[in-house]
């Protein structure tokens, strides 16, 4: 298939979901239920195309970095905005990603969603997103990608407040978006940083000009400056330490949007920017990006420990993961972090289409017992569901397994490599490092536990309350997704060997490129032996005979990258494989504890759940109400800004509206005295004229005696005159 | 002493005068009317004279008739005037007579 051919698709792919919008949109509401079929359709036929696509892809040209197109937008003066679209491996594999859970998603909401009243907005807005996701997969700029990024924004921040009536629900909405926002300022900061240094949006034009050697300010400080802020895009979107507040709230939305959304696509955005632009990462914004990642998978298993909403469970795992994905990606994981990125979202989408599943049965349970008070989303109101819904359970603890690190499953393979990458780098890197590993594995240890838990006290046991004992389990359109995405999460997919990813097609085309800043500010174990600065590193790396760089094809890319079949591993590759076995022993181990505990406490009750909560009060507290960051902040960002919100007013009101009414005040005042010098002035010329004149009348009226006697005498004087003077 | 042209013409602006003054300054209508004949009188005394030692020879003659004819006539429409003015007014003071004034 021709390069044109791809691109064209491309483009095809993209746009396909907007039709759905638009139909809906516009017509929704006259199509009524059809509405639900006619979006799951369009969809249906994108999987179809990014199927193709991905294919000629990555059998066609794996090991072409890109096939991409420029586009020549507009100019501002003299000066040209280029943006274009682009297809690279871990391109194709998204495409996949996001259309596939898509496309489940539609399917499973026609059920989930049945009977809403603005059913067809939903499939629109459901639309809209999948087009705004696909958007920032194939962007191959900046601006388009910062296009689409908030176009995935506010599409969350509908479908997050979908049902508005909830004050709760739009709340969160606000939350989200407002939050989001946040992590966008500093990413549009860092791509104004790259653009006024490097004078383009396109991430080649960027990448070449860091590895011709051109520093933003002429400071590598700010390249990791810039770095650092593209990162903050990725830390509201993929919801991180300190922006990850809006996460968790966010499960107000329902419970197919959670699934897509929250826990497969619009999070995993933000590690995707972070491999797409991963080459311009100097080794100080690489350990920001990784302590970040560790801080984050850290506090939210810790947190997940406590929750009793089925889905806050699940949101918070969902952070705890994505912040395993950053903390590999900053180690220098990159194919590790974009592994996890595609198993999660397939387990992670599972998980939350079964907790709808789930809260759909209870749901329909407690109405039928006309029951509007009792939370179908606590678990603690479930329990024995494995009896009345076997199929979403057996899906459900397939899954569990995959997110808990359990081998014969995707989850393993992914999360050991990162394990993997984390011993490999503290032992590189050295010193305080190693408290990343050490954080990795315990949040790994919590996340087999919480995950345990949940199940456990959702699916084991007696049922808890009635409504739980009405359940019953759902439809094919509700199944249907679960066991396809639980089928994905099985480990023949992506390697043959369940222990071992390496050998496997993933590590194979999804390779880590050669980074473009210079070797002085990179971490000398991430450089491969081709660099041409070597000579300024400590760590030798023994010559080798391979030429590592090939330019192919495309005249248009600019980035090398190591070739699959001819590359030798970096140190840190190499100690990752050293540290393979290692990673999986601990790994393992710490999972196994995990879910003993988690089966001691829960099912066989041999040490008490209560015992631990009052022996631990103040922790379990502070896991409980999520390290009480949501009041941290609203006393201080939130209070901050109505305390400086409400002195501007106070200045609006008394400075500016003081200012108004002082000139109009002037202005009354100078017209008052005009008024006067009208009055006075003016008006006394006239009626000084005008009295002259009647002064003058009354005296020449005088003369006008009404005599005849006097008439006779003036004739005579008139007379004398004349002949006086004429005579 | 020659009696000469001077002397007649002298004699009617006096007369003139005296009349004149008459009209101007009497309170009483009917004096008014008398000084009016005077003035009459004094300019047929003018045009006799001049018939005599001037130059107009019977012209001045005819005129003093003309004269005459008039004053009478004149004097009778003057006379009803006065009368009317009595009627409406209640006496003939004319210099009391000013509605016209203004």
């Amino acid at each position: 298939m021709a390069h044109e051919l791809i691109l064209q698709l491309c483009i095809i792919v993209l746009l396909v979901p907007l039709v759905s919008f638009i139909i809906n949109i516009f017509i929704g509401n006259k199509l009524g239920r059809i509405s639900g079929i006619i979006g799951t359709s369009i969809l249906g036929i994108d999987l179809v195309l990014a199927g193709i696509l991905t294919f000629s892809k990555l059998v066609t040209y794996p090991d072409l970095p890109i096939i991409q197109n420029r586009i020549d937008w507009f100019s501002l003066g003299t000066s040209k905005i280029t943006v274009g679209f682009g297809i690279d491996n871990i391109t194709a594999i998204m495409l996949v990603v996001v259309t596939m859970i898509s496309f489940l998603v539609h399917l499973f909401s026609t059920i989930y969603m049945e009977g809403d009243r603005r059913y067809p907005q939903y499939y629109g807005y459901l639309g809209l997103f999948t087009f705004s996701m696909l958007g920032i997969v194939l962007a191959n700029n900046f601006l388009l990608m910062y296009v689409f990024w908030e176009l995935v924004g506010i599409s969350s921040y509908i479908l997050i407040g979908f049902w508005y009536e909830k004050k709760s629900a739009s709340d969160a909405g606000k939350k989200a978006f407002i939050t989001n926002r946040i992590g966008d300022l500093g990413f549009f900061i860092g791509i104004l940083i790259l653009y006024f240094t490097y004078n383009s949006f396109m991430f080649d034009d960027i990448f070449a000009g860091i590895s011709g050697g051109l520093m933003p300010f002429n400071n590598p400080a700010m390249l990791t400056a810039a770095g650092i802020c593209i990162f903050m895009g990725a830390i509201g979107k993929s919801a991180q330490f300190p922006l990850h507040v809006w996460l968790p709230d966010a499960m107000e939305g329902p419970t197919p949007v959670s699934a897509l959304i929250h826990a497969a696509t619009m999070v995993a955005a933000g590690v995707y920017l972070i491999t797409k632009v991963f080459v311009m990462f100097t080794a100080d914004a690489l350990t920001f990006i990784a302590v970040t990642g560790t801080i984050t998978a850290f506090i939210s298993a810790t947190i997940a420990i406590t929750q009793v909403d089925f889905k806050k469970v699940l949101a918070y795992s969902t952070v705890s993961q994505l912040g395993f994905m950053v903390m590999s990606l900053g180690v220098g994981g990159y194919t590790n972090g974009f592994f996890h990125l595609v198993t999660h979202a397939w387990f992670k989408a599972a998980l939350f289409l079964a907790a709808g599943s789930v809260i759909h049965s209870m749901h329909h349970a407690l109405h039928n017992m006309h029951d509007h008070h009792t939370d179908p989303q606590n678990i603690n109101n479930m329990g024995g569901l494995r009896k009345t819904m076997p199929l979403t359970y057996i899906t459900f603890i397939f899954v569990t397994f995959a997110l808990s690190g359990v081998p014969f499953t995707s989850g393993f393979l992914s999360k050991d490599g990162i394990l993997a990458n984390t011993l490999a780098y503290a032992n590189l890197a050295g010193g305080w490092h190693w408290i990343i590993p050490v954080l990795a594995f315990s949040a790994a240890g919590m996340t087999a536990f919480y995950m345990f838990r949940l199940t456990i006290l959702a699916f084991h046991g007696e049922h808890r309350t009635e409504a739980a004992g009405h359940t019953k389990e759902n439809k094919l359109p509700v199944v249907l997704p679960l066991v396809i995405l639980a089928f994905l999460s099985v480990w023949i997919f992506y390697s043959p060997d369940p222990f071992n990813s390496s050998g496997g097609w993933f590590q194979k085309m999804v390779v880590q490129p050669e980074s473009a800043v210079p070797a002085e500010y990179q971490w000398n174990f991430l450089l491969s032996e081709n660099s041409d600065a070597l000579s300024t590193t400590e760590h030798k790396i023994p010559e080798s005979n391979l030429n590592a760089k090939e330019q192919e094809g495309n005249a248009d890319r600019t980035r090398a990258v190591i070739q699959p079949e001819t590359h030798r591993l970096n140190m840190f590759q190499e100690q990752s494989h050293h540290f393979h076995y290692t990673a999986m022993f601990i790994s393992l181990l710490i999972a196994g504890l995990g879910i003993l505990l988690a089966f001691a406490i829960y099912q066989f009750r041999v040490i008490s759940a209560e015992k631990l909560e009052n022996r631990f009060r103040f922790l379990h507290r502070f896991s409980y109400n999520k390290w009480y960051f949501d009041e941290l902040y609203k006393s201080t960002v939130i209070g901050g800004t109505l305390v400086f919100s409400k002195l501007l007013a106070l200045f609006d009101n008394y400075v500016i509206d003081g200012l108004v009414n002082l000139s109009s005040y002037l202005t009354r005042g100078f017209s008052y005295l005009t008024g006067l010098f009208d009055n006075y002035v003016i008006d006394g010329a006239v009626n000084m004229i005008a009295s002259f004149t009647g002064y003058c009348g009354s005296r020449l009226r005088k003369l006008q005696t009404g005599r005849i006697q006097s008439y006779v005498l003036f004739v005579l004087i008139g007379i004398l005159i004349i002949v006086y003077f004429f005579i | 002493m020659q009696v000469g042209l001077i002397h007649y013409i002298v004699l009617s602006a006096i007369l003139f005068s005296l009349g004149l003054f008459g009209i101007i300054t009497r309170k009483n209508a009917i004096m008014v009317l008398m000084g009016l004949e005077l003035v009459l009188n004094a300019a047929n005394i003018n045009f006799i004279a001049f018939a005599k030692y001037g130059g107009m020879k019977t012209e001045g003659h005819i005129a003093a008739i003309f004269v005459i004819i008039l004053a009478a006539c004149e004097a009778a429409i003057a006379l009803a005037i006065i009368l009317n003015i009595y009627q409406n007014f209640r006496h003939i003071n004319v210099d009391e007579i000013d509605n016209l004034k203004g």
